[in-house]
């Protein structure tokens, strides 16, 4: 059991949850998830560590709610509890001085790209930190990373704000302009390929921190399966992150689509509860992770 | 007991499991195996020679005192029964379900001759089942702390007897589980209807009134290292039995199709993640109606066959490329998979996985082959018959031919050694490692095997583990024979 020591919303549907989770906050690298359980009966969903805190024993989560486990996830406050919290997993990411480093983060992927873009300007790295979204709400922690002395250019796909179109054009002007060692992308599946086709060109070396479904999340189940120059590999612990250039990002998006007619029918059923069920399920979620024997 | 003449003993056929109907069965969860009725189970037991040297013990891994439990059965003393068996194994109500009994201790009952070796597999569970269902299990007595304390890493059948072993010892026992729940394969990987799950529960329960402590969602290498536990942790020695857990593929086309499991994922949604109950939040595909093929012939193969139709599978073919007498699995679950309707395709193997243009599976396309000469391991080679190659069509394919060591804990321990297969170099006799303090077991030693052989290597570094912390030296270790 895992306490819950912050939790507020950055954006629509996006929370920002802290986590009491000492010995994972201390072993944390950046580009490196865990593996959460919501509920006594739920599924193990990955997520990316956004921060740690080593001294303080606390890791930072966002996450969105799209589907079930993520929109009960959303629900929780400071004070609840998280049923299980797993890791830290996956390589880190290479984390070395390149120069000027882009990273490339659309939507959530921003939450990704945070803990990176950081230890990459830690690192002596000149960071340029490109972030997309649909409009001005969904354009993620801009405060946080100019915050830690990376430029951000903030893309909108509607204009509402910052840069008007997707964040692959601000790249292409800013590869012309600037001598760019290294490209981290992390967003939604189609974003992660679309960068690699930019970047391909001129061969700048390129990472794309992928999101395959997960179960165990510790190489066991395979499920993670991804194509990379050809060869098969395991996200978990092969990766996430591989060169973007040989990853077969088609053949990522259509795996993860697998379980997309038992996800939607799940959110049915928890969109079809009126108030009084949804706050009953709620208070089971709470009530189970607070008479479940600690670990 | 009552005195019944040797000769008719002798007439008796091996006693018949009771179990499930193949037809009711093939569509539930519950345990196809009903276990021995009391009247039964003391009738086989008389059947037992009672030789003066059994020779069942040698089959055994663990070197259980068959014969002595068997008379105390014999004799309606199954508590006695119990105590006899406690004394080498910990876990009989698990092995007497997951044994390769034909292979162990009824390969090598004198009885096997005349095809009606005891059942000893069914004695030992009935035996277990019964303490329990009765509540027979002697009080936990106190035990004299050592005060030293030991790590155990993996709480599958390798971990849960070394542990039993050390805290009945006094030591002081800490388990890490990666995963949120205890147990390894035994609850992840055996189906429920082979293993129930509070069976596995009723055992590890057994290890915490013993004072073993279990912590979950630990992943050593990870949360935590092998150095440090024996660091700052503060460990005096340290037990890895973290399983085989990397799923082999077929390394042909179309492995990454959707609808291609491995045998893990597929068994971990279904059996620890509950992916069969209508409550579950873990998917796994609808297999309503669909059309299944597994590759392998162990016990996995097996696993992964029956699962998909108790899912409401309309066919599931088993691909497997030697023929029945060379396959791995137990006989019984070959027999089992065998009436509940899974078809067997002998000697093909596959070549390609075909798929549609949305990237699901849609069939595999398979070789014929024949025996040719025998390999390494004695069974005859498979060889492909040029050009006889034919395709079938399949919704899901689970491939279940084995797994390779998981790298995740031996690559953050340069200490660790590892052989050229990626398992941990072990010295066999007494499981200890390349590093100082640490001891290993069960399939990161010796790559996919069973359940009992896992135990006994647990129970091996146990030993050798009590004797160091007595020594307190490494180096200086006395060598031991292994069982």
């Amino acid at each position: 059991m895992y306490r819950i020591a912050e939790a507020d919303s950055i954006a629509p549907d996006v929370r920002r949850i802290v986590v009491e989770a000492p010995k994972i906050a201390r072993k944390h690298r950046a580009g490196q998830f865990v593996i959460v359980r919501v509920t006594p009966n739920g599924e193990r969903i990955p997520l990316t560590i956004a921060a740690a805190d080593a001294n303080a024993g606390l890791i930072t989560l966002f996450v969105q709610a799209i589907g079930r486990t993520t929109t009960l996830m959303s629900e929780l406050e400071a004070g609840d509890h998280l049923v299980d919290v797993a890791g830290p997993l996956g390589r880190a990411s290479e984390i070395k001085d390149y120069g000027t480093a882009v990273v490339v983060g659309g939507g959530l992927g921003t939450a990704i790209a945070y803990p990176i873009a950081c230890a990459l300007a830690d690192a002596g790295n000149r960071v340029i930190a490109i972030i997309g979204g649909r409009s001005r709400e969904y354009v993620l922690l801009e405060d946080q990373l100019a915050a830690h002395g990376i430029e951000v250019i903030p893309c909108t796909d509607d204009g509402s704000y910052g840069r008007a179109g997707f964040v692959t054009a601000a790249l292409a002007d800013v590869i012309a302009s600037e001598d760019v060692g290294v490209v981290f992308a992390t967003g939604p599946v189609p974003m992660m390929g679309a960068v690699a086709e930019v970047t391909r060109p001129s061969g700048i070396e390129t990472v794309a921190s992928l999101n395959p479904i997960m179960v165990d999340g510790t190489g066991m189940c395979g499920g993670c399966r991804v194509e990379v120059g050809g060869e098969t590999k395991f996200a978990c612990v092969d990766g996430p992150e591989f060169d973007a250039h040989q990853v077969d990002f088609e053949l990522l998006a259509r795996r993860n689509t697998s379980y997309r007619a038992f996800e939607s029918g799940r959110m049915d059923d928890l969109e079809s509860l009126d108030g009084a069920h949804h706050e009953q399920l709620l208070a089971d979620v709470r009530g189970a992770c607070a008479a479940e024997p600690t670990r | 007991m009552i005195k019944v003449p040797r000769r008719a003993l002798n007439k008796l056929e091996r006693a018949k499991m009771p179990e499930q109907d193949p037809l009711v069965r093939a569509s539930n969860f519950v345990e196809v195996n009903e276990g021995l009725t009391p009247e039964q189970a003391t009738v086989e037991a008389m059947r037992c020679l009672q030789c003066k040297t059994p020779t069942c013990i040698d089959g055994c891994p663990v070197n259980i005192q068959i014969d002595q439990f068997i008379d105390r059965v014999a004799h309606g003393d199954i508590r006695g029964a119990a105590d006899v068996i406690r004394m080498d194994s910990l876990l009989p109500a698990i092995c007497g379900r997951v044994c390769p009994q034909e292979a162990q201790c009824e390969g090598t009952c004198v009885l096997d001759k005349k095809n009606k070796p005891i059942a000893i597999g069914h004695l030992e569970r009935y035996v277990a089942d019964t303490v329990r269902r009765y509540g027979l299990e002697p009080p936990v007595e106190p035990i004299e702390p050592t005060g030293k304390s030991v790590a155990v890493v993996g709480s599958g059948p390798a971990g849960l007897a070394c542990a039993a072993d050390l805290a009945k010892s006094g030591h002081t026992v800490r388990i890490f589980e990666a995963l949120h729940q205890p147990g390894g394969v035994l609850v992840y990987g055996i189906p429920e209807f082979r293993l129930p799950k509070d069976i596995v529960k009723s055992e590890i329960n057994g290890l915490r009134a013993l004072g073993v402590e279990v912590e979950t969602n630990a992943i050593i290498g990870r949360t935590t290292t092998v150095e440090e536990l024996l660091g700052e942790e503060g460990y005096d020695a340290v037990f890895v039995g973290v399983g085989a857990g990397l799923p082999r593929f077929l390394r042909v086309e179309g492995e990454n199709f959707i609808g291609v499991y491995s045998a893990n994922e597929f068994l971990t949604r279904v059996n620890l993640m509950g992916a069969y109950r209508d409550d579950a939040e873990t998917p796994v595909l609808d297999l309503t109606g669909k059309r299944v093929v597994v590759f392998g012939g162990g016990n996995t193969a097996m696993d992964s066959a029956r699962t998909p139709l108790r899912l409401g599978a309309a066919e599931v073919r088993v691909a497997y490329r030697r023929t029945e007498s060379e396959m791995p699995a137990r006989v019984e679950e070959i027999h089992h998979a065998m009436e509940e309707g899974v078809v067997f395709d002998f000697l093909v193997s596959p070549v390609e996985l075909l798929g549609d243009e949305d990237g699901w599976l849609k069939g595999v396309r398979l070789q014929r082959m024949e025996l040719g000469e025998p390999d390494d391991s004695g069974r005859r080679r498979p060889v492909p018959i040029e050009g006889d190659i034919y395709d079938l069509p399949a919704d899901v394919a689970i491939v279940a031919i084995g797994n390779a060591p998981n790298p995740l804990l031996p690559a953050t321990e340069p200490h660790l050694e590892q052989t050229r297969w990626g398992t941990l170099a072990v010295d066999e006799a007494t499981g200890r490692t390349t590093m100082p303090g640490v001891f290993a077991g069960g399939d990161i030693v010796t790559g996919g095997a069973t359940v009992i052989l896992a135990m006994g290597a647990g129970r091996i570094a146990a030993a050798s583990i009590e004797r160091y912390l007595d020594a307190g030296i490494w180096d200086e270790q006395p060598a031991t024979t292994s069982k």
